[in-house]
């Protein structure tokens, strides 16, 4: 039996243009302009998949994005993309399609077992059960819930396709292309304002596609080649604004799948534009609700909207009867289009009084019309095959399909993105949007203005307004064509079915929402729109309620004798429709997920088999391969090349501070906690800067070039937090102070020289210059020119041994290194990495990331005494609190491990001998390191009290490995404590 | 949001950092018990409404400002001198 | 009726759907005085309020909600419970409250959804599994449960991250703690509520606060858009709004509200089985029991009280979800939304008394108000009863930033936008 026919002639297909897509592994034949729903009832496929919970047999309801039924799996492998809608889907060569949530397929599906067990699934069921009987029962229950819930299943392979964002700006965005809209941006353009016309259709038009007007097509075609022939005016297809966001902010997105765009050619499956627009004009159109009766969710009732989009677009109606059940005048419009493709219509009018235009009309196409009357039940399991009528017209009328009628919801969620409630309008008998910002405009079938002259004349009204509002002025309206008429709406809201049957009637069919889950909600309180929303699930499917929200709110407000208006609506949040989120992000992906920040010397390690680890977005170089192959065995003969004789180590992710100003001394001297105004030029201090809150901010050593520049240096993690600090500080709190700072972070490179045998590998690479202890003594600094090229040397050491750091501009520094390491060859000179530099340093107890984590003190670092006692600098006041200032806070220790053959852990947790090793100890250990010098592990670590147990043995606990070890507290200066190698 | 940079102009809220309420009197350098001081690093007005907040074009021209805004709206009121 | 929730009740209602349900809370008028007010009927004021009653016997209580009960964070969230706190004054809080959401649906009658199927905190560094290891020893050595996997433990638990070459950061290996999970939010706070009201607290829903009635430093009630409420003691549990709310007792807090955003896929058949959070950028994601892949990441950063987030920050997140997690490109967005959040500069939240004598205090609470949930009530609920603060919260003070103790969990200094 044949319920849908492909019509002989008409629609918007190209005949000329046969297309095969697959559909389960089977051919489904259609024409080009064909979407995979109108393929499908073209192909009378009425049933085409399972809802759910109950696994009820269901087919297309919509012809557009509200389409809640007809989810598809679209795609094979990695491009598989679940719970994709067949509306809005192409047609195209090459697309394959199959069903989803039913097992083994649609039309026997064995989980269909589910809608015998309907009467205990009611709305929030599972909140009453599965709790036994145990406390952790839920564990055993979750699987099969999870299994059984989930729509359509996603592939965990990785998506192959490309996705790219753009920026944009315009006078003014037009949402929307119906007869409002594209009246709106013809206006608007006209002006000279720069137009974007978003439509998220395959073409422009909106309602006028699902017309068969002649004038009407030519008025939409005019308008579009106007549109299309004005420089300052873009219209895109396919095209959703998804959101709207502070400051004007629109996001559209662009789908161009049906393409099927290769990533190896660069090609984009959607483009994310975000739009700046100066102003908006909406022209959102609206969704026709479904009307809530007996086993209204039966293959074959459609919104009576799309039975008339799909016989005069697609050339796809009933065979031979349909039904359309209504309670307003918009329902003619597609019983005359029906009737006029020879399809026998029948009308129930839940109205009792029916213009006399409409019965004439309607008569004259032999239209048979029951006023008064609706549907109380649907006859047909797989498919539509009766319905029965209640009313004065008691009757069963066989038929191939439904159509519902119930009424226009303005598409009011761009308008409310912002924060503005839509209000109910009893007359539209719907929400409107309930307000705009001074730049919004709305127009069309969202502001309830369903008449297509009037729709026309606002939206031209709108265009103007937006143009103006723009800065544009002059423009010409778009007028209406001349026999447009305004068709006539007279809704007469029903909501609560028409009594006198029992099957389910639905009211969100995606998410299974019954008018008696309405009830029950009702009955339990779960009264508010947002509790109907969340205990029933209501409106959370991928339709996100498009058809169903307003219905299931005024069916509340009728069980809680309220208006619709004081019961309100749910919010309405973005993204309008499911946004996939590969297009969010672009190609922001991958490797390039995050910048990734080099040091100058980069290509360098590079060359000379460095391995490298992730500091932050820096790649640093982590060892080399002279000294090994793993991190384990070379870090050792790296820290040992330290130690014996000399290494070059790339240090240019310090943080780089040029800061000069005549009141530079007194401005670091304020950040530093220690004195900097008497520094003298040619000198370099080491200095600790707090937060106001008196917690350690950074460390580091700034040098005194010359009286008012210093040249600032920060740990790596802190640079820009530093940097934005100092501003700050600069520009909005001491204005007084004449300074300036820039960030020479990426402009210059630095070098560590490193080992007893440094000054003699600089006095090899830099033979004009007098390095001696005299000339360059400990904590000296000094710029020379090299080559032409000035660099920078200072004498400091974070090794612990004589060390020299080189600065130089980034673009010399491989040349400058290179030169280093070839003139200084005969010291045996060679490069160490990250692990080797934060090893040494452990041992010479520098503090260091792991130490300055934003909890401690100066006290607890044991740098308490190079506060000035009398100088003010920033966090004095509060490091002077009461725990701050506590005896047993926790403080820097060194460690020594003192049983050989077991390892130390970073994340251990410290306890005093003689506790029990439990709760949260004493202290933990923030940095481990094997120390050549000792030959034994040793660590940093912080330890209540601190160094006052020096030389008490304690224990680190790791649970996590079941390990203890026994350590001894020891200074944390583990070598040279008099700095003898410093000043050698 | 579009934050108006006293120095570039309009641009997008991914560009600045914010720095907090700025009508909190910072103690002028070397003043300020303790007191005073934990009230301005620790208690925020917090308005709901009107708010005048440092905003920092950090990925731009690195310039502090403060600016105008309505926490309840996001509404920009501009630029504070 | 069946008020008693269980499989049988449900087969009952099923053989005869006439019969009605019970209402799962009552909706009393308001009384003109009660022993107890709690301002805010959220999760930690409805629990708060059930606490009031079960374990201190005091029911002459109202909880007051402006809008519809649990409109605010606890219907907002990303639904995760763990309790991988490391600092001293959280630790056994946090396991407190996970303790109390492993009893949870029996102790309601309502099935809270409680999925303990773990939580996978991922390492991109050496440095980052070492503080990982930290946290999870100090779990450990308060007899909560942690395991450190190494990559290739991950990679069997978690083969769709992107192990490839082309990852930005590595995924070196994680901190699992098998007992964390989700629970279904709503529930949460709808549980609650039954079990209060069946007790015979009352719940006033669309009844706004508009003032404290304060007289020599000891509140006796407060004012609302229904009417004066006298009170022998009130709570305030107003997360998101607190300063707004204080600031009519007079109070200022060290709190600005930020918004944090949530957002949650269409929902496919099961694929991601467990909590997973990432080390690189603040990211977390979980499964819903719908199927809807739900989660979130940093606050937008910038004070606001409007529920509605930043584009940029959508985008920083969705970059997160398809680098961790290539699959998720294809999927696609349903929702999103936010939530206002109290930030404290430390990162930790306050369950304390106040200056104004018998007004308490329970709010501040960052990213961790809905794990909180059940603890907090607990606590609160001691706090208010007995006039001194539950020993599990003597360190969620208002005094400790002005004392120099500073509950900073994650070591990111003093900034609320940044904690």
């Amino acid at each position: 039996m044949t319920s849908f026919r492909r019509l002989p002639q008409g629609g918007r297909i190209d005949r000329a243009r046969p297309i095969s897509a697959r559909l389960g592994g089977k051919p489904l034949p259609g024409f080009a302009g064909d979407t995979l729903a109108s393929a499908l009832l073209a192909n009378d496929r009425l049933l085409i998949g399972r809802s759910f919970k109950y696994h009820r047999p269901r087919g297309i309801v919509a012809a557009g994005i509200e389409e809640p039924n007809a989810l598809f799996t679209l795609g094979e492998g990695a491009a598989t993309e679940p719970n994709v809608a067949a509306t809005m889907v192409d047609l195209v060569d090459g697309l394959v399609a199959r069903a989803q949530n039913a097992w083994p397929s649609p039309d026997f599906d064995l989980m269909a077992v589910n809608s015998l067990l309907a009467p205990l699934f009611q709305s929030g069921f599972y909140y009453k059960t599965f709790m036994g009987p145990s406390k952790g029962s839920w564990m055993f229950y979750e699987p099969f819930i999870r299994k059984a819930a989930g729509l359509g299943r996603a592939t965990a392979l990785p998506d192959p396709d490309r996705y790219d964002m753009c920026y944009a700006f315009c006078d003014v965005l037009v949402v929307g292309s119906g007869p409002a809209g594209l009246a709106a941006a013809l206006t608007a353009a006209r002006s000279g304002a720069r137009v974007v016309l978003a439509e998220q259709d395959t073409d422009f038009g909106g309602s006028l596609l699902s017309c068969n007007d002649a004038e009407q097509e030519a008025w939409r075609l005019a308008c579009i080649n106007e549109l299309k022939s004005l420089p300052n005016a873009e219209a895109f297809t396919r095209t959703t604004v998804q959101g709207l966001y502070d400051g004007n902010l629109a996001v559209l997105v662009q789908n161009r799948s049906h393409l099927f765009p290769s990533a190896q050619k660069g090609e984009a499956r959607m483009l994310l534009t975000q739009l700046r627009a100066r102003t908006i004009v909406m022209a959102t159109g609206a969704i026709e609700r479904p009307l809530v009766f007996s086993n209204n969710d039966r293959p074959g009732v459609l919104l009576a909207s799309a039975l008339r989009t799909y016989v005069n677009r697609y050339a796809v109606a009933p065979d031979k009867r349909a039904v359309l059940v209504t309670n307003n005048d918009t329902a003619y419009q597609a019983a005359l289009d029906l009737a006029a493709a020879g399809v026998a219509v029948t009308v129930a009018d839940h109205r009792s009084n029916v213009s006399a235009d409409i019965l004439t009309r309607a008569g004259a196409q032999g239209i048979a019309i029951f006023p008064g009357s609706g549907i109380v039940d649907v006859e047909g399991a797989k498919t539509v095959k009766a319905v029965k009528l209640g009313g004065p017209h008691a009757v069963t009328v066989e038929c191939d399909a439904v159509g519902m009628a119930g009424g226009w919801s303005p598409v009011v969620h761009l308008s409310s993105h912002g924060g503005i409630k839509p209000k109910y309008d009893e007359a539209v008998a719907g929400f409107v949007p309930g307000g705009f910002p001074g730049s919004h405009f709305g127009a069309g079938a969202m502001m309830g203005t369903f008449g297509l002259s009037a729709a026309i004349a606002e939206g031209s009204n709108a265009g103007a307004s937006a143009a103006s509002h723009a800065g544009f002025g002059k423009t010409r309206p778009a007028y209406a064509p001349e026999h447009a008429t305004d068709r006539t709406y007279a809704i007469l809201p029903t909501w609560a079915p028409t009594q006198g049957a029992k099957g389910k009637a639905f009211v969100d069919f995606q998410s299974d929402v019954t008018i008696r889950d309405v009830k029950v909600a009702h009955q339990e309180g779960y009264r508010s729109v947002e509790h109907l929303k969340r205990y029933t699930t209501l409106g959370m499917g991928t339709d996100q309620g498009k058809t169903s929200n307003i219905n299931a709110l005024a069916l509340m407000a009728e069980y809680r004798g309220i208006t619709i208006p004081e019961a309100g609506t749910t919010t309405f949040r973005p993204p309008y429709a499911p946004l996939t989120m590969g297009a969010i992000a672009g190609r922001t992906r991958g490797s390039h997920f995050r910048p990734v920040r080099r040091s100058p010397l980069n290509d360098w390690h590079v060359k000379n088999g460095a391995t490298f680890i992730d500091a932050g977005l820096w790649k640093r170089a982590w060892f080399y391969a002279w000294a090994g192959a793993t991190p384990e065995t070379a870090y050792v003969k790296e820290m040992e090349l330290v130690r014996r004789g000399v290494g070059l180590a790339d240090v240019s992710t310090l943080g780089k501070i040029d800061i000069q100003g005549p009141d530079a001394a007194e401005f670091l001297n304020r950040v530093y906690v220690n004195g900097f105004a008497r520094l003298p030029v040619g000198k370099v201090r080491y200095g600790v800067m707090l937060y106001d809150d008196g917690i350690v901010l950074d460390d580091g050593a700034t040098a005194r070039i010359t009286e008012n520049q210093f040249y600032m240096t920060t740990t790596t993690a802190q640079a820009g937090e530093v940097m934005s600090w100092l501003e700050y500080l600069l520009q909005m709190q001491w204005p007084e102070l004449n300074v300036q700072v820039a960030s020479l972070t990426d402009e210059w490179a630095g070098m560590a020289v490193s080992g007893p045998r440094a000054r003699a590998a600089l006095e090899l690479a830099f033979p004009e210059a007098d390095l001696s202890d005299a000339a360059l003594p400990h904590m000296g600094c000094r710029d020379f020119v090299f080559g032409g090229v000035t660099v920078r040397l200072l004498r400091m050491s974070f090794s612990g041994e004589l060390a020299f750091e080189v600065h130089v501009a980034a673009d010399y520094a491989i040349s400058l290194w290179e030169h280093i390491l070839k003139a200084a060859a005969p010291t045996g000179i060679k490069p160490y990495g990250l692990e080797a530099l934060a090893s040494l340093r452990i041992e010479k107890g520098h503090v260091a990331g792991l130490e300055l984590d934003h909890r401690n003190t100066l006290d607890d670092l044991g740098l308490g005494k190079m506060a000035g006692k009398d100088k003010d600098y920033v966090g004095k006041a509060l490091r002077f609190r009461e725990d701050c200032q506590a005896p047993d806070r926790w403080s820097l220790v060194g460690l020594e491990l003192m049983e050989p053959d077991k390892k130390l852990r970073g994340g251990s947790i410290l306890f005093a001998a003689s506790d029990e090793i439990k709760g949260h100890g004493r202290g933990y250990i923030t940095s481990v390191t094997w120390s050549t010098e000792l030959n034994k592990f040793i660590a940093l670590g912080l330890y209540k009290g601190g160094l006052k147990h020096e030389g008490e043995e304690i224990i680190a606990a790791f649970p996590l490995k079941n390990e203890q070890a026994r350590l001894k507290i020891v200074s944390p200066h583990f070598i040279d404590r008099e700095g003898a190698r410093l000043h050698a | 949001m579009m934050i108006p940079c006293p120095h570039c102009g309009d641009r997008d809220v991914s560009e600045f950092r914010y720095g907090g309420d700025a009508t909190k009197q910072r103690p002028k350098h070397g003043t300020g018990d303790l007191r005073t001081w934990h009230d301005h690093v620790f208690v925020f007005e917090n308005p709901k409404g009107p708010h005048t907040e440092y905003w920092q074009h950090v990925l731009g021209c690195r310039r502090w400002f403060k600016l105008a805004r309505n926490t309840a709206t996001n509404e920009i009121g501009g630029v504070v001198s | 009726m069946s008020k008693h929730y269980s499989a049988l009740a449900l087969a009952r209602h099923a053989l005869d759907p006439d019969m009605p349900w019970p209402k799962a809370w009552e909706s009393p008028e308001p009384k003109s005085s009660y022993d107890v007010v709690i301002v805010g009927g959220g999760g930690h004021g409805l629990a708060t309020a059930y606490y009031l009653a079960k374990n201190h016997g005091i029911t002459n209580v109202a909880v007051i909600e402006r809008s519809y009960i649990g409109s605010g964070n606890v219907g907002r969230n990303t639904t995760l419970i763990r309790s991988n706190y490391m600092i001293g004054g959280n630790t056994a809080f946090f396991e407190h409250s996970l303790k109390l959401w492993e009893g949870l649906s029996h102790e309601l009658n309502f099935n809270c959804m409680v999925s303990q199927r773990g939580q996978i905190v991922l390492a991109i560094s050496p440095v980052q599994m070492d503080v990982f290891a930290r946290r999870g020893n100090i779990m450990r050595l308060n007899g909560i449960d942690a395991e450190l996997l190494d990559a290739g433990e991950v990679r069997k638990l978690l083969p769709y991250l992107d192990w490839s070459k082309d990852a930005r950061w590595p995924i070196l290996g994680a901190i699992m703690q098998p007992r964390a999970g989700t629970v279904r939010h709503d529930a949460v706070a709808w549980g609650y509520a039954r079990a209060a009201s069946a007790l015979g607290v009352h719940i006033i829903e669309n009844c706004e606060v508009t003032g404290f009635l304060i007289n020599d430093g000891l509140v006796s009630g407060v004012e609302t858009s229904r009417g004066r409420i006298n009170a022998g003691k009130v709570g305030i549990a107003v997360a998101g709004h607190t300063s707004h709310v204080a600031k009519m007792a007079g109070l200022r807090l060290p709190v600005e509200s930020h918004i944090l955003q949530a957002f949650v896929t269409e929902p496919v058949k099961p694929i991601v089985d467990h909590v997973v959070s990432w080390g690189a950028e603040l990211f977390y994601l979980s499964q819903s029991d719908k199927g809807g892949l739900v989660f979130g990441g940093h606050i937008d950063g910038f004070n606001t009280y409007t529920q509605r987030g930043q584009f940029n920050r959508i985008q920083t997140v969705a970059e997160c979800a398809v680098s961790l997690m290539p699959f998720i490109s294809r999927l696609r967005l349903l929702r999103h939304w936010g939530g206002i959040q109290d930030m404290t500069p430390d990162g930790s939240p306050f369950i304390c008394k106040t200056d104004v004598r018998n007004l308490y205090l329970n709010g501040g609470w960052c990213y961790q108000g809905f794990k909180a949930t059940p603890a907090s009530g607990w606590t609160f609920s001691h706090t208010i009863a007995h006039d001194r603060e539950h020993d599990l919260v003597r360190d969620f003070s208002l005094d400790r930033f002005g004392k120099g103790r500073e509950l900073d969990e994650f070591g990111l200094g003093n900034w609320t936008y940044k904690q």
